[in-house]
């Protein structure tokens, strides 16, 4: 049995920061562990295709579905986790939704500056006008006209080329996520990262990990295939909100607090397509440059986006002739993603199966729904404005609207036309499972990602989120995992004495 | 070259007595479908046989089983066998199926039509086709 300081469960945005942040331990002759279940690409794995890049870097294809079957979620694996397939997106959470958690000892004014700092560490930065495409620039002058505001994104990139490919992984290298910036540089003071290493249980200070052979793209695990008993004084999750709730379910740690896997949620979306009357610029350029934030308003959330064909049809209500055709205009389409700023409630959460694999319960709340054609609403306006000649929005029935309908949207648009399991619905954000609290009564964790009642156990991903961010997340998992760090590094001398005691 | 079901042997193949359905499922999804090539036709078969091969066997049956119960269907409510419907009149019947009341049919829909559209529009010359041109050259590529 091999034994660690400290191992982290997970490389994403907050694994990969963390291992960074606890790497200075190596120096002091401590050993830190990082445990990823997916493979350590190669720079020229990322190729482009749409089918091959989903079923090696996401989760179930990305296509990972609920338990009641109609919402899929997304959910990256791989050296760098999720952060290999977003689209670099780095905001810092809004004040208001950090005060609303209202999570003792958590202060916005904590987070923002150790955001500022991974800002600054990304390379994060605005677009030059001229790297932002016709899809995006659409949505800007569209936002102007219709009367919205619209707000640049700001992305992590280094020599982005514009392959527009961001969500099959950076075919340039170009995206800082943490497989470009933290964990090498952990790798470097000394932190051993071992990738296909499946964490299959969770005891008390110790994990039992399965360490696959190779199978399709990337490198070999670092460790040989085969089963591996390990031991660490303290043990930090950070394998997201699925993956962590779903290791501390099937534990074998007895008291766990009764919230692990509640209070999920993960902003759910759909793609709204707009056909213009000639060719734009869709498929090349960065996809996401500009966002338009009604959350504390209306409950969601405007983003450009630019899906590959697949994708794209998938998202799209129906099939046949009229969806096809759609599709042959693909050099004429302008997309915008609408996303729900849905919040924690009962019944939406994540369990396990007799196997111990996670299962994802979700419904769509009255106010999911009024949140998400409101969005579909204002989205519409939008590519009216911007010179659409139709739009397709997936609660209208039928999802085609001429520009000569614009003046009605509000009765075309309509909640009950939202019907599940008809229309295409996904969320990348997810968040919940471990929520930080006060107590075992509300919570699972402390401020500081400590699992309430076992002080060796640490959480520090999108699980901590005690309610949806409303906002896109990576910056904010980076400023809690730097926390959690900052609290590892304080307490794992008196963890340790008592390990060895 | 773009990587395909039929590349990998362990792919799940669809039973010879299904496959005519299969195929007026894929031309009512997806209208090119009903007149490709058998190349590609084989190549949107293998992605669905890879697709249900990485699923539980579970799943392989419901997908089989529901393909079945729409070609009765189709039999108890138009006289005809899936295969032997006009375009239009199959179109119709899987469009009411669709918007059914009872959420299993409709996901049930909407997983079959995701499965096809899978297979179609991930093929390189579908997406050349519709104009798709992304490449990692970006910019660059354009000028």
């Amino acid at each position: 049995m091999s034994r660690y300081d400290v191992i982290i469960v997970g490389s994403g945005a907050g694994g990969g920061t963390a291992a960074q942040a606890l790497a200075p331990l190596v120096a002091q002759g401590r050993r830190v562990l990082v445990l990823e279940q997916g493979p350590r690409f190669r720079d020229g794995d990322f190729n482009g295709r749409e089918l091959e890049m989903a079923r090696e870097l996401y989760e179930g294809e990305g296509g990972f579905l609920t338990r009641e079957g109609t919402l899929t979620l997304a959910f990256g694996r791989g050296y760098g986790g999720s952060t290999i397939v977003y689209t670099g997106t780095s905001l810092i959470a809004p004040e208001r939704v950090i005060r609303g958690w209202d999570v003792p000892g958590l202060a916005w004014g904590d987070l923002e500056p150790r955001c500022r700092r991974y800002m600054a560490e990304n390379n994060v930065h605005l677009l030059p006008p001229e790297a932002i495409n016709d899809n995006n620039r659409l949505f800007r002058e569209g936002c102007e006209k219709a009367g919205f505001r619209a707000e640049p994104f700001p992305l992590n990139l280094k020599g982005c080329k514009g392959s527009s490919l961001c969500n099959l992984g950076c075919p340039n290298a170009a995206k800082m996520g943490t497989h470009r910036v933290q964990l090498p540089s952990a790798e470097r003071q000394g932190v051993e990262v071992v990738t296909r290493a499946e964490v299959q249980s969770l005891g008390e200070r110790s994990l039992r990990v399965r360490v696959g052979e190779r199978t399709g793209l990337g490198l070999d695990s670092e460790w040989a295939p085969g089963l591996y008993e390990l031991q660490a004084d303290l043990v930090v999750l950070a394998g997201g909100s699925i993956g962590s709730s779903a290791l501390l379910l099937r534990s074998d740690l007895p008291g766990l607090p009764r919230g692990v896997g509640r209070r999920f949620t993960c902003h759910p979306a759909h793609i709204l397509v707009g056909e213009h009357p000639r060719p734009i610029t869709n498929d090349v350029g960065h996809p996401k440059s500009y966002f338009m934030d009604r959350a504390a308003q209306e409950g969601y959330l405007l983003e450009t986006c630019m899906y590959f064909p697949f994708t794209t049809a998938k998202n799209l209500t129906g099939f046949g002739p009229a969806h096809s055709a759609l599709m042959h205009a693909f050099p004429r389409l302008q997309q915008i993603l609408v996303l729900a700023c849905d919040k924690a409630v009962p019944g939406n959460r994540i369990t396990v199966d007799r196997l111990g694999r996670p299962v994802v319960h979700y419904r769509f709340t009255p106010a999911v729904v009024r949140s998400m054609v409101a969005a579909t609403r204002a989205a519409a306006r939008i590519f009216f404005a911007a010179g659409a000649l139709r739009v397709h929005a997936p609660s209208a029935d039928p999802p085609l609207l001429e520009a000569a309908q614009a003046g009605d949207l509000d009765a075309l648009i309509h909640e009950r036309h939202f019907q599940t399991g008809r229309i295409s619905v996904s969320a990348a954000h997810l968040m919940g499972g471990a929520g930080m609290g006060r107590d075992e009564g509300d919570s699972v964790t402390d401020a500081r990602g400590r699992v309430h009642g076992r002080p060796w156990l640490r959480v520090a991903d999108s699980s901590l989120f005690p309610d949806s961010l409303q906002i896109n997340p990576y910056l904010t998992i980076m400023a809690l995992a730097d926390r959690v760090a900052e609290g590892v590094l304080q307490d794992l001398g008196a963890l340790a004495g008592r390990s060895a005691g | 070259m773009e990587t395909n079901a039929s590349d990998h042997p362990g792919g799940f193949a669809f039973p010879d007595s299904l496959r005519a359905c299969l195929k007026a499922l894929a031309g009512a999804f997806v209208p090119e479908a009903e007149g490709c090539s058998p190349a590609q036709w084989a190549v949107l078969e293998g992605v669905l046989g890879q697709a249900l091969a990485a699923r539980p066997a579970r799943l392989r049956r419901q997908v089989l089983l529901l393909i079945r119960v729409l070609d009765l269907l189709a039999l108890v409510r138009y006289g005809r066998r899936l295969p032997a419907l006009a375009a239009e009149r199959r179109l119709v019947f899987l469009e009411g199926l669709s918007r059914a009341p009872v959420l299993l049919v409709r996901r049930g829909i909407w997983g079959l039509r995701t499965l096809v559209m899978m297979g179609w529009y991930t093929q390189p010359e579908v997406r050349e086709t519709m104009g798709y041109r992304a490449t990692a050259a970006g910019w660059e590529g354009r000028r």
